[in-house]
């Protein structure tokens, strides 16, 4: 095994956490981390779906991957995606109803989470299937670490618990903690995305874009000619 | 080894088919190879891969909706007694539901027209949403009284009593179901033994906006409900979803529910809804007779 565990299925496990994280460098799939972050116990389950959904299905697009015609390439990963997107969905059905109900639309909506459809095209249709199995896992859960971040600071702020446990005893319960309602709302999952995406960046400037336009120093003397 | 034995038995049977098989599976796997081998962008090749693709993806499809259905059934029962339970105001966390259910609900089935109980029918099996969509067993409703957009209503209805130990109604557990937004909504009203005033209303499914519409579900809106009256002095139906927040001094703020915020249609569903089974198309000649009567 130690042979087939090498260093570049390390590095497609290990980048896409932190130095490569879907969300916070590539920013995809932030519709559904807005979405589905209000509380822990929906982002984890999400989080489950999407990774298991980005592996599979990247390791069945990359055993094909000789035989996909350029031409129909892209519906092909659809139509794989879909399938295994459908069958997660019936499962949490089967054996996670409540949470299923929950999550309503965005299990669906897994299907087109740009994360998916990227790595099958970026990294699946260029490499064998355990690294590309590997790379799903990676970016899963480079995700998943994003989703349950917010998810923590959302639903302990916003409803005072963690997985549905009090932390924070709350005022009409007679407690101390007066629950922030933005925290409920999707529009804070902005807001902390944005802030973990700052402290990534401060962290690792690497991860800073160029500026598309600079704004032009102009020499002393020169303005007012045309 | 029996079991190994039993196998290669039962493996014995399918031989002979197998052998007529082979010829034909020779050929499948010859034209797989020759199609593995051509160009990737030929025509043939596309066309094949699309089929082959599409084959597999089905089969998968279908194997993973069939083989988990009853659990999915189960789990849908399961919730509907939930939400039974949990609108008549006894469901605990941790409860055992199948058993609550059985002990502390009553199943009975209206005659929506007459307001009668009917006796001869199985209880349990009867499905008022299935119902619903055969024509024997409903009715179109006219466009005019179709207030709640659902086209077609069974002629009987499913409610639900839940009575105390003297047997004296607690509550009245009644399906309403209309067209919010997106989706149709189904849910039941609770009301007390008097068949105007609101215990408790849910929804167990619906697809409007999560977070505008889809607030429906939240508990401290639902709990908005309790006490208000249904019918006006005139006998209509009367309660309503208003715009803004309900003041509670004023006249008629009985009848009155709060909005949902940045969802009208769906507000405006939720009180159609209510006002159509309230009415004589719905459960106003069964909420008469119990009142006449005291005990459904």
């Amino acid at each position: 095994m130690s042979a087939v565990i090498n260093s570049e299925t390390k590095k497609v496990l290990v980048t896409p956490l932190i130095n490569e994280n879907p969300i916070t460098l590539q920013v995809l799939g932030i519709c559904s981390a807005l979405a589905v972050t209000s509380q822990m116990s929906t982002s984890l389950i999400m989080a489950v779906a999407l990774t298991s959904v980005t592996a599979c299905s990247s390791a069945a697009i990359s055993t094909i991957r000789n035989h996909i015609p350029s031409s129909i390439r892209i519906i092909v990963q659809m139509t794989i995606i879909a399938s295994l997107v459908i069958v997660v969905d019936q499962i949490l059905k089967a054996f996670a109803y409540d949470i299923s109900k929950q999550l309503s639309v965005f299990v669906g909506l897994i299907i087109t989470n740009c994360i998916v459809m990227g790595r099958a095209e970026a990294y699946a249709m260029k490499n064998p299937p355990l690294q590309s199995f590997m790379d799903g896992i990676g970016n899963g859960l480079g995700y998943s670490l994003i989703l349950v971040i917010v998810a923590f600071f959302r639903e302990l702020f916003g409803s005072g618990k963690l997985l549905g446990i009090e932390i924070f005893q709350l005022t009409k319960d007679g407690g101390w903690y007066d629950p922030n309602g933005l925290m409920l709302l999707p529009p804070s999952a902005f807001f902390i995305i944005g802030m973990i995406i700052w402290v990534f960046r401060q962290w690792k400037p690497v991860q800073r874009e160029e500026a598309d336009f600079k704004i032009m120093e102009i020499a002393h003397g020169e303005g007012g000619h045309h | 080894m029996p079991n190994e034995a039993k196998k290669s038995q039962s493996l014995q049977k399918f031989e002979p088919y197998m052998e007529k098989l082979e010829p034909y599976l020779e050929k499948a796997r010859a034209y797989r190879d020759k199609v593995l081998a051509m160009h990737n962008d030929s025509l043939e090749k596309t066309i094949a891969i699309a089929l082959s693709i599409c084959f597999v993806c089905a089969i998968l499809v279908s194997f993973a909706a069939v083989a988990l259905k009853p659990i999915q059934q189960h789990n849908k029962a399961l919730d509907m007694k939930k939400n039974i339970l949990e609108v008549a105001g006894i469901l605990e966390p941790g409860m055992d539901i199948d058993s609550a259910f059985a002990e502390k609900i009553e199943a009975k089935i209206v005659d929506l027209a007459s307001g009668d109980y009917v006796e001869d029918i199985d209880v349990d099996a009867y499905d008022q949403r299935k119902a619903a969509k055969d024509p024997a067993l409903s009715e179109r409703i006219p466009p005019e009284k179709d207030i709640a957009s659902i086209k077609v209503k069974a002629k009987l209805a499913k409610v639900y009593l839940v009575k105390s130990s003297d047997g004296q109604i607690q509550s009245i557990i009644l399906p309403v179901h209309g067209y919010g937004l997106w989706s149709t909504m189904y849910g039941f009203l609770a009301l007390d033994a008097d068949g105007q005033t609101v215990q408790s209303i849910n929804f167990y499914d619906q697809a409007e906006t999560p977070g505008l519409g889809g607030e429906v579900v939240n508990p401290n809106w639902r709990a908005l409900w309790k006490g208000k009256k249904v019918y006006a002095e005139s006998g209509q139906p009367a309660l309503e979803l208003i715009k803004g927040v309900v003041d509670p001094g004023k006249p008629g703020s009985e009848y009155q529910v709060d909005g949902l915020a940045g969802a009208t249609l769906t507000s405006r569903g939720v009180t159609n809804l209510v006002r159509y089974w309230m009415s004589e198309e719905g459960f106003a000649p069964y909420l008469a007779k119990i009142r006449q009567n005291g005990v459904g």
